[in-house]
């Protein structure tokens, strides 16, 4: 496995900018608990007992190297590129959300902090963060949009027999973004005892660059992986982008090689033109959220609107501030896939290759098809199959009229 | 000198402190904002912290919160919320008004579009919760321009470097959040208020106001004693709240909070 090095790179700079991005939007009291953080994650990742734990934790406990797999069947059919899998959906916990929760899992109690807080949508994030704090006896409270538990009861249960204590949120839109209000909110009262793990690239420094590091173990395996299987790199990276972590956490490690084309995948639900979708970066505009710059879903007063999405995952108005800068700078492409073109590709998926996607990671599937039928056989697309679809049974089976 | 810096000034001869109360424009309906706003200075009220509502108030408690969300079933932008100022200052051009909100509806406007608007309609602070001295350049330069106050927040958990510099930039007034926590949250340490207020005197000469937590009467009269300005919030959004129904009644309620206060805060000198 790929060992977690001194990867602090260039960007964000030292107030946590991307560009224009980024930085530290946040009320006056939470500057400290951020700052004591980010000294905190940059002394202990140049400690070496600290690395060497999170990388044991990182291949027994999630089981990395998570492999590569050459989806063979399914790219003779669409008859251009090959792609290639890179199965996060084989973790712990079915996704690469716990590549996080581990890594501040630990931190958290490097610190010596005794609480651990989280926000989820889909609740994949509250599932691998109650999963860490069960396993270092860490109280957790998940804050959950009550909307979003309604529709995600198997995951909440799941919190529950992990011990973590589910918290609905009833205000604003009583889903994801409501729900990182309220862990905020959590965290500025409970400071003293309290790590609040962020579970994507987006928030307030050092959060954005924090997530990626832990995540971007996916690329740097990628990168050794597709060598030894494929004999050289891939010529496109695909991956979803809702908060944006599992495509950050591919992408980076790629992104000094300019001739590999990126492409991150966001939620187009009902269609661009509908307006109800979940795509700030294909159909947004730069704003303050959650305590970075970044694009987001606003309407003309710069109040935060209401997005949509099959996958509940995706199903976010704002995305980590590193995209947005990939974007402006013409570094990565993002492009949007409807809810009906990801369901297509969920089923191709899993009747062609024997995998069942997550709905998030079926939008990169579903990209990943379009693009590999414009390229030529011998080309070579790695998709990010970032979690595995077991958890959106009832999702799929409602949108067939199938009662479970 | 600013409407807010006169303001001090003049408590400051008169011995006495300033009150502050808050409530969120356009709640529970925009037309009465402006009338809340006349009644609270008749009341006793020496500057008017006006909330400009936002869909996503992370730094506000629940009742605040609410306060925006009920706003925001009338659309009350940040453009309305000018102009009702721009209409309190037609018959009341001596009390100083701030407006407190979050960054993006500021952003979406344009920093140089708000600096003008705001000037124009007469508002003379700007309190944004989300953005710490590190981000504020820009706008402060373009306010600062107008003459417009920024005013700075200064936490429990501020260390002693932050608190000089965040009073290097501040105007007005420092607002010390007296509690780690949001908007009408509990447990306001007086000792250790005390001791705050003391390390934020030694590095300004500005006034210094203390909210969040403030309820009733009688911790407005135990602040007063330590601070400047003493600002309430949620204790009217909630009054606000329990009328929404019955709007008519809202003044009269809050003029008795109001009242209250102000009584109490000038038998405590």
């Amino acid at each position: 496995m790929e060992t977690t090095e001194q990867i602090i790179g260039s960007l964000p700079d030292n107030r946590g900018h991307f560009g224009p991005y980024g930085g530290l939007f946040v009320s006056e009291t939470l500057m400290a608990p951020l700052q004591e953080l980010q000294q905190a994650y940059e002394h202990f990742m140049k400690d070496q007992a600290f690395l060497e734990e999170l990388d044991q934790d990182l291949v027994h406990y999630v089981g990395r190297p998570s492999p590569i797999y050459h989806a063979q069947r399914w790219s003779e059919q669409l008859g251009g590129a090959q792609i290639y899998l890179k199965r996060e959906d084989l973790n712990h916990t079915g996704a690469h959300k716990v590549n996080n929760t581990v890594g501040q899992a630990l931190l958290a109690r490097y610190m010596g902090k005794t609480r651990i807080i989280a926000e989820t949508g889909a609740g994949q994030h509250g599932v691998a963060s109650a999963t860490v704090a069960a396993r270092l006896g860490l109280e957790c409270v998940v804050y959950m949009g009550a909307v979003d538990i309604a529709r995600q009861e198997a995951n909440v249960y799941r919190m529950r027999l992990l011990g973590a204590e589910v918290r609905a949120v009833e205000s604003g839109s009583k889903t994801l973004k409501d729900a990182l209000n309220e862990a905020m909110r959590d965290w500025v009262t409970n400071v003293d005892n309290t790590f609040y793990i962020i579970g994507t690239v987006a928030g307030p420094h050092p959060y954005p660059a924090m997530v990626r590091d832990f995540q971007s173990v996916i690329g740097r395996e990628a990168r050794s992986q597709m060598v030894q299987q494929a004999g050289r790199q891939p010529d496109a990276l695909v991956a979803c982008v809702g908060g944006g972590s599992n495509a950050i956490g591919l992408f980076y490690p790629y992104l000094d090689d300019p001739e590999i084309a990126i492409y991150g995948v966001e939620a187009a639900g009902d269609g661009l033109e509908t307006g109800n979708h979940a795509a700030p970066l294909c159909a947004g505009r730069p704003g303050v959220l959650h305590g970075n710059r970044t694009y987001l879903m606003e309407d003309a007063d710069g109040q935060i609107i209401e997005t949509h999405s099959i996958s509940a995952g995706l199903d976010y108005p704002g995305v980590g501030p590193e995209h947005a800068w990939l974007k402006d700078s013409g570094r990565a492409n993002y492009v949007a896939v409807t809810d009906d073109q990801a369901l297509a590709a969920f089923h191709d998926l899993t009747r062609i290759e024997g995998i069942i996607p997550a709905l998030e990671s079926s939008h990169a599937l579903a990209y990943a098809a379009k693009l590999a039928a414009t390229m030529s056989p011998e080309q070579i697309i790695l998709v990010n199959l970032s979690g595995r679809g077991d958890k959106d049974m009832h999702t799929v089976a409602a949108r067939e009229g199938i009662q479970l | 000198m600013s409407r807010i810096a006169r303001k001090f000034s003049q408590l400051r001869a008169e011995g006495r402190k300033a009150l502050i109360p808050f409530i969120t424009a356009g709640d529970p309906i925009p037309e009465i904002t402006v009338d809340l706003m006349h009644d609270l200075v008749s009341a006793g009220a020496d500057l008017i912290e006006l909330g400009v509502p936002f869909s996503d108030p992370m730094a506000d408690g629940p009742v605040i919160q609410r306060a925006s969300e009920r706003a925001l079933e009338y659309h009350v932008s940040l453009r309305d919320v000018l102009e009702m100022v721009a209409q309190f200052r037609q018959l009341d051009t001596d009390t100083p008004v701030l407006l407190m909100g979050y960054l993006n509806p500021i952003e979406v406007m344009g920093y140089e579009q708000f600096a003008d608007k705001a000037a124009e309609a007469g508002v003379d602070g700007i309190l944004v919760v989300d953005i710490p001295p590190e981000e504020g350049g820009d706008l402060q330069r373009l306010l600062q321009a107008k003459a417009i106050d920024q005013i700075y927040l200064v936490a429990p958990t501020s260390t002693t470097e932050r608190i000089q510099r965040i009073c290097d930039l501040a105007g007005g007034f420092v607002y010390y959040v007296s509690i780690k926590g949001v908007t009408g949250a509990s447990h306001l340490d007086l000792h250790s208020l005390d001791e705050k207020l003391d390390e934020i005197r030694a590095v300004t000469e500005l006034p210094v106001g203390v909210g969040f937590g403030i309820k009733d009467a009688e911790t407005a009269a135990a602040v007063s004693r330590l601070a400047d300005a003493v600002v309430v919030g949620s204790a009217l959004v909630s009054r606000v709240e329990a009328l929404a129904e019955a709007p008519e009644k809202i003044g009269a309620s809050l003029r008795e909070v109001i009242s209250s206060m102000r009584l109490a805060m000038d038998r405590a000198e």
